[in-house]
């Protein structure tokens, strides 16, 4: 396949591997977080473990949007769904998570609400635009890679004057994601060491790659943005090991071909234009964070689907027993879980990493459980 | 035989009414203007509520399927050819040969009775294309809103050759995994007509009966172990049933899975996993692993069979998992699909 083949060539993976391998110290370790499902997938898809030398630790952090939203916020999406008159759109990710009391969009949609699948936001506005006796409540969930498509349709229905259109915003920033992580480590007195973060390729190409340098300057981290084929992974890998080594604590880009220091500056428009910070929102596993999320702005608070509809938010303890709080922060990995692939699997996920497909636990369970001793 | 009445059915611009299922004149003049001529045969035309057939002395196996495809039509088939190839090819992974099959169908109030004709002579011709003869049927109409379009079922019956006798279970450590060709086509094919996917490609649906091929596997290795038609849920959720049912493992060498490259590009794009995809003229074979060079050789032959190929080896693993020998070396699990396939969503 042309233009994905090329960066899965194996003698020339095995060449950078091998690179790696020469250029680590074997006097010390190095613990890498990637924070975008995608690279996880990719990395577990790819076997890229295997390639990497013993004191070349990965481990995946919040980068599933799925994974990050709490149980409250399915809550409140299930909420607005059995409103009268009403039809959610929501990405079929969602449609499995568990809220509370193991309710999920999908029981609901069986048991008789108007929830329907859609690919993009734009589907939702049209599912509007055919309905104009429905109030379409578009369930908006994704970092900054699915914030400008939203917003752009939040322009569009406002240009058309539609009326019954609306968003449930739980779109979230990545820098407060990694904020979000350093705050939890340091509240459990630093249990965990991440020396460098492969960053987000997809998000950077949006917001460019300048927007993670205040995070990184914060924490003093190496970080390197990075593609989702197995060459690019492994030379951001090679980057993110000389960056430690010498000591530097830069944003570099490896993923050149898509992300640019300024990045998409109509996307961003339109993001401005469209959301405003929200004083604080609760992730699921980081809790209440600052500023890490986005809200409609006051000149599109008539399309905002938690005030329309007057569905509050209301927080939910996660089960106890499944680590997925620790799993996001990188404390633990999915085969450190007592419940993984006992009682938490893809079809009856507990934790919110088993859920998605991109999820870190699903995407072990898909690609890495053969590596657990006795899991099945 | 027939109920003498004016006007024949407007098989151009007529639709499907409730009446066409109310078991009347007008059920009856769907039979005769339909499906008696179309399906054409002596078991058929006796016009009782049951076919009776002389069968030899021998073993049968029998099948039933469900078809609910959307949309009717798609690039490479339709729901009626559908119908047929499916169930002819639960039959023939028995080992046996399909003989006769039989039809229902409940159709929605409304459908265009040009649709009908359309898949009712697709079923007809992928009957005769198949050797199989439709010696009974029904047909039901339901309210307006009540189905989409056309549903049907079929149930066929075959006859299996004698000391022929795959079955799942008997995959054994040591075996040789077999394909028949490429994999996902169907199910891209669909994929690519549904609304809101958005995407053109010239991929068709791999749609076909395989009993032919089936038998000169037989004949070329009688002691197949098991075959299996990987349709819903791919060929991971195939090879998972066979590894669980036969309580083994099986490694799979990426770089022998064979894709058409379009199938291949419109997964990555949409970020869909081609071996969750659905097949519907392929088959998956154990045989054992001496006589994989003549089991391909014999599919090789066969049109259908053309891009066959070895793609693994069962192996002993008391957890029973398919796994993935990836071009870089590591492993990864093949597991079946959880919910739905969907796209990737950031």
């Amino acid at each position: 396949m042309k233009f994905a083949h090329e960066y899965r060539d194996k003698s020339l993976a095995w060449a950078v591997a091998e690179t790696i391998g020469r250029r680590v110290d074997p006097a010390r370790d190095y613990t890498l977080m990637e924070v975008c499902g995608g690279h996880t997938h990719a990395i577990c898809r790819y076997g890229m473990i295997d390639l990497l030398p013993e004191n070349v630790r990965l481990v995946h952090g919040p980068g599933c949007p799925v994974c990050v939203l709490p149980i409250g916020r399915i809550d409140q999406a299930i909420a607005m769904a059995t409103q009268p008159h009403v039809t959610l759109a929501t990405f079929g990710d969602m449609m499995r998570v568990p809220g509370s009391d193991h309710k999920t969009l999908q029981g609901t949609k069986s048991a008789g609400a108007d929830i329907r699948i859609v690919y993009s936001v734009l589907d939702a506005l049209e599912v509007a635009r055919k309905n104009p006796d429905r109030q379409v409540i578009f369930f908006a969930i994704g970092f900054e890679t699915t914030a400008p498509a939203t917003a752009l349709a939040l322009q569009m229905a406002a240009r058309e004057r539609l009326g019954n259109f609306f968003v449930f915003c739980t779109h979230v920033s990545t820098p407060s994601a990694i904020d979000g992580i350093f705050a939890t480590n340091a509240a459990r007195s630093g249990q965990m060491r991440i020396d460098g973060i492969i960053g987000p390729g997809h998000v950077a190409a949006i917001t460019g790659s300048d927007y993670y340098q205040d995070v990184a300057a914060r924490h003093r981290l190496p970080m390197v943005i990075s593609g989702f084929e197995p060459l690019d992974l492994l030379q951001s890998i090679l980057m993110l090991i000389d960056q430690i080594n010498d000591g530097r604590a830069e944003v570099e880009t490896q993923y050149a071909r898509a992300v640019t220091t300024g990045g998409n500056a109509r996307a961003q428009a339109m993001m401005r234009d469209v959301f405003v910070a929200r004083d604080s929102f609760d992730w699921r596993g980081l809790g209440e964070l600052p500023a890490s999320a986005l809200r409609l702005a006051p000149a599109y608070e008539r399309y905002d689907a938690e005030l329309i509809f007057g569905i509050d938010y209301r927080r939910v303890a996660d089960n106890p027993a499944c680590s997925c709080i620790d799993i996001l922060c990188g404390v633990k990995q999915p085969l450190d879980c007592r419940l993984f692939g006992k009682v938490c699997t893809p079809e009856t996920p507990v934790g919110a990493c088993m859920v998605s497909p991109e999820g870190t636990c699903s995407a072990y369970w898909q690609h890495a459980r053969h590596r657990a001793g006795e899991t099945a | 035989m027939t109920a003498r009445r004016g006007r024949r059915l407007d098989f151009e611009h007529g639709l499907v009414e409730l009446t066409h299922g109310g078991g009347g004149r007008a059920t009856t003049q769907l039979i005769e203007e339909l499906f008696l001529p179309a399906f054409h045969n002596d078991l058929l035309a006796t016009r009782n509520d049951q076919a009776v057939m002389h069968m030899p002395a021998c073993e049968m196996a029998m099948s039933t399927d469900c078809f609910v495809v959307s949309p009717l039509f798609f690039p490479g088939g339709d729901i009626g050819a559908m119908a047929v190839h499916g169930t002819v090819n639960d039959v023939a992974m028995s080992g046996a040969m399909p003989l006769y099959i039989s039809a229902a169908f409940i159709l929605e109030e409304g459908l265009p009775l040009h649709d009908l004709r359309r898949i009712v002579l697709s079923m007809a011709e992928a009957a005769q294309d198949a050797g199989v003869r439709i010696v009974t049927g029904d047909t039901k109409v339901v309210e307006r809103g009540k189905g989409d379009g056309v549903f049907i079922n079929t149930t066929g019956i075959g006859i299996r050759m004698p000391g022929v006798a795959p079955s799942v279970e008997k995959a054994q450590p040591g075996d040789a995994v077999i394909v028949s060709g490429t994999l996902g086509d169907h199910g891209i094919a669909i994929l690519s007509q549904r609304e809101g996917i958005g995407f053109e490609t010239d991929v068709i649906s791999d749609c076909a009966s395989l009993h032919r091929m089936v038998a000169s596997l037989i004949e070329t290795c009688p002691h197949v172990r098991a075959m299996r038609d990987p349709t819903r849920g791919g060929l991971a959720a195939t090879l998972n049933e066979i590894a669980e049912a036969s309580g083994v493992g099986m490694i799979l060498n990426e770089s022998a899975l064979p894709f058409d490259p379009q199938v291949e590009a419109a997964c990555e794009l949409l970020g869909l996993d081609p071996l969750h995809m659905a097949n519907e003229g392929k088959l998956v074979a154990i045989v054992p692993f001496d006589a994989a060079e003549d089991v391909l050789e014999a599919l090789h032959a066969d049109p259908l069979g053309r891009r066959a190929a070895l793609i693994g080896r069962v192996v002993e693993d008391p957890r029973h998992f398919v796994q993935i020998q990836g071009d870089f070396g590591g492993t990864r699990v093949l597991d079946w699909l959880a919910g739905e396939q969907l796209p990737r969503i950031c």
